[in-house]
């Protein structure tokens, strides 16, 4: 049996708020599980359900073949004995000690020196951690949590508490360190970015239930529904009815317009997921295009957003695009502007309401 | 001035200090962690010493320690002596009537710690009493010292207690408070004046360097 993560249980907070996660994960081939969700939708909690924080109300995790918690065995092992390193949103360093003392606090094998040196701490060590900047005290926490050995990381949202120039550069470097360290990862995060540059594997949880779980990429593709498309950023999700299908197309109702997607033998009701990225905007209509869907729409208005605009379009119902800051400059695009929305028909991806 | 009154209740003070501090910080710690619901109930008690009168504490305590209570029986077995009226009793007596001046400061050093540092050297494969050396008590630092300093003061010059549990014998239990009242009573005012204003002294050192230990809660140079 291949290692992995089971991951069963019910935690009721005193809030009102139920989670109730079913997730398996591999531990071998991919090692950067993703879990990703809105704020609020019960990342942190599962984690610390994971970490042996929290108690569970009810259900069972087993880590590769050992059993972390059973409520009906009665079975609960605490943190000591997981070896799941968490970092924390804040990397929780202790204020009292020292970079070197902080890596060293709990190294097991006197690994602490060469993590110092690995990630580039080696001149630091005498510093407290207040002294230090926040990518290097992120740095700090991970070799904190390595220098213990574990089965296991845990880190949550690890790049939120950083200023978004270092959140940028950080982001590949512990990518690197993640994979380099060969240690099963779970990062929690909101931002897709963030999770497409670190992750292997993404689970998305809503309002505390896994919606989805599956190599990255399919996921941001392919979300399971409506829901998931959202909260995965999908910029355009359109609810449409089926109207008709033929030689492997589908056509799908959306207002007044007829979108054509690839058939997946979809039915009934449904959402049409478009990435705003996919949609091109033009002046005039491409007649040589191999694109299947051109709507016409009035701009309702341009956002530029650093080297990319994002562009509102109101085709019967609100269609957003995202173009490059230049091209929105050649296209001279204003607030009123009518204007070709172009969508390939590979572009549309159909989901569950 | 009444050395022999002075020492005892120096002695009586730092052994009620260290008493306090390895029974207060497990006290602090469980009135600071734990999510029971009754724990109110233990908080309550824990400060009931601030408000009795001392004399209704002293005469609970002497009850508690005399011959016929089973600890005081228990303490005749085991030691040949008794309780009441000797160092031990007194010692005992001062634990409970100091024993709010160290736990709620400590209780409250605790509670300012980030629970997330504890929390993380938990997962780093730490056990909870290793945690709570190597990571609580080093921050909660000023507030333990408050702790004991108060509690070491505030014995240092206790009255009522000492007198329903100790009586006045000189050199067993005739603290330095009970000295002052007796030179006062023998028209000494000479020599109480003297006893009072080392004790006013003390007092005031005492505080001062309280006060002075809290004020290393905020950095005195602010880091950027």
């Amino acid at each position: 049996m291949a290692a992995e993560l089971k991951c069963h249980c019910r935690k009721r907070l005193r809030s009102g708020f139920e989670l109730d996660a079913n997730l398996t994960i591999p531990l071998g081939e991919s090692p950067v599980t993703v879990l990703f969700g809105p704020s609020g939708s019960g990342k942190t909690t599962l984690l610390r359900l994971l970490a042996g924080l929290e108690k569970p109300d009810s259900g069972s995790i087993v880590f590769d073949g050992r059993c972390w918690y059973d409520s009906v065995r009665g079975v609960f092992v605490p943190p000591q004995q997981r070896r799941a390193g968490l970092l924390f949103q804040d990397y929780a360093l202790f204020p009292h000690l020292t970079v070197a003392e902080n890596v060293g606090y709990a190294a097991r094998r006197g690994g602490a020196d060469g993590l110092l040196e690995a990630f580039g701490l080696a001149q630091l060590a005498g510093r407290m951690p207040r002294a230090i900047s926040g990518g290097q005290q992120q740095r700090v926490g991970l070799a904190r949590a390595l220098a213990a050995d574990p089965a296991l990381l845990l880190l949550d949202e690890p790049l939120s508490a950083l200023d978004a120039a270092t959140r940028t550069r950080t982001r590949h470097e512990l990518r690197r360190i993640l994979v380099e360290s060969a240690v099963p990862a779970i990062v929690v995060t909101h931002d897709r970015m963030e999770a497409v540059a670190l992750g292997d594997r993404m689970a998305v949880i809503v309002e505390g239930r896994i919606r989805q779980a599956g190599p990255i990429q399919d996921v941001f593709r392919h979300p399971a529904d409506a829901q998931v498309a959202e909260s995965v950023g999908v910029e355009n999700v359109l609810p449409g009815e089926i109207a008709g299908r033929a030689s492997g197309l589908l056509t799908v109702e959306v207002g007044e317009w007829h979108l054509q997607c690839v058939d997946g033998g979809e039915s009934g009701p449904v959402c049409a997921c478009i990435r705003a990225e996919d949609v091109v905007l033009t002046r005039e209509s491409p007649q040589t295009s191999s694109a299947r869907n051109r709507l016409s729409g009035r701009v309702r208005s341009v956002i530029l957003e650093g080297p990319l605009a994002r562009v509102e379009l109101d085709c019967g119902f609100p269609l957003v695009a995202v173009v490059t800051a230049q091209s929105a400059e050649e296209l001279q695009l204003q607030a009123g502007d009518e204007l070709r929305a172009v969508i390939k028909a590979t572009s549309v991806h159909l989901t569950a309401v | 001035m009444d050395w022999q009154a002075i020492w005892l209740s120096v002695r009586l003070a730092v052994s009620t200090m260290l008493v306090l501090l390895a029974l207060g910080l497990p006290l602090a710690y469980w009135i600071t962690f734990s999510r029971r619901r009754w724990k109110f109930l233990v908080e309550a008690v824990v400060s009931l010493p601030l408000v009795l009168p001392p004399t209704v504490l002293g005469f609970y305590v002497l009850l508690a320690i005399g011959p016929r209570s089973p600890a005081g029986a228990l303490y005749a077995k085991l030691t040949g002596g008794m309780l009441p009226f000797s160092f031990q009793g007194l010692l005992v007596a001062s634990v409970l009537y100091s024993l709010p001046f160290t736990v709620q400061p400590v209780a409250a050093g605790f509670a300012a710690v980030d629970r997330k540092l504890l929390e993380a050297s938990w997962c780093l494969g730490v056990s909870r009493l290793a945690t709570f050396r190597r990571v609580l008590v080093p921050l909660a630092l000023p507030g333990i010292a408050t702790g004991a300093i108060l509690s070491f003061a505030h014995t240092m010059g206790e009255f009522g207690v000492v007198l329903m549990v100790g009586g006045n014998i000189a050199g067993v239990t005739r603290t330095v408070s009970i000295s002052i009242y007796d030179q006062v009573q023998s028209l000494n005012y000479a020599a109480a004046g003297e006893t009072s204003l080392f004790l006013l002294c003390l007092s005031f050192a005492v505080l001062a360097l309280t006060y002075a230990l809290q004020r290393r809660i905020w950095p005195v140079w602010p880091l950027s």
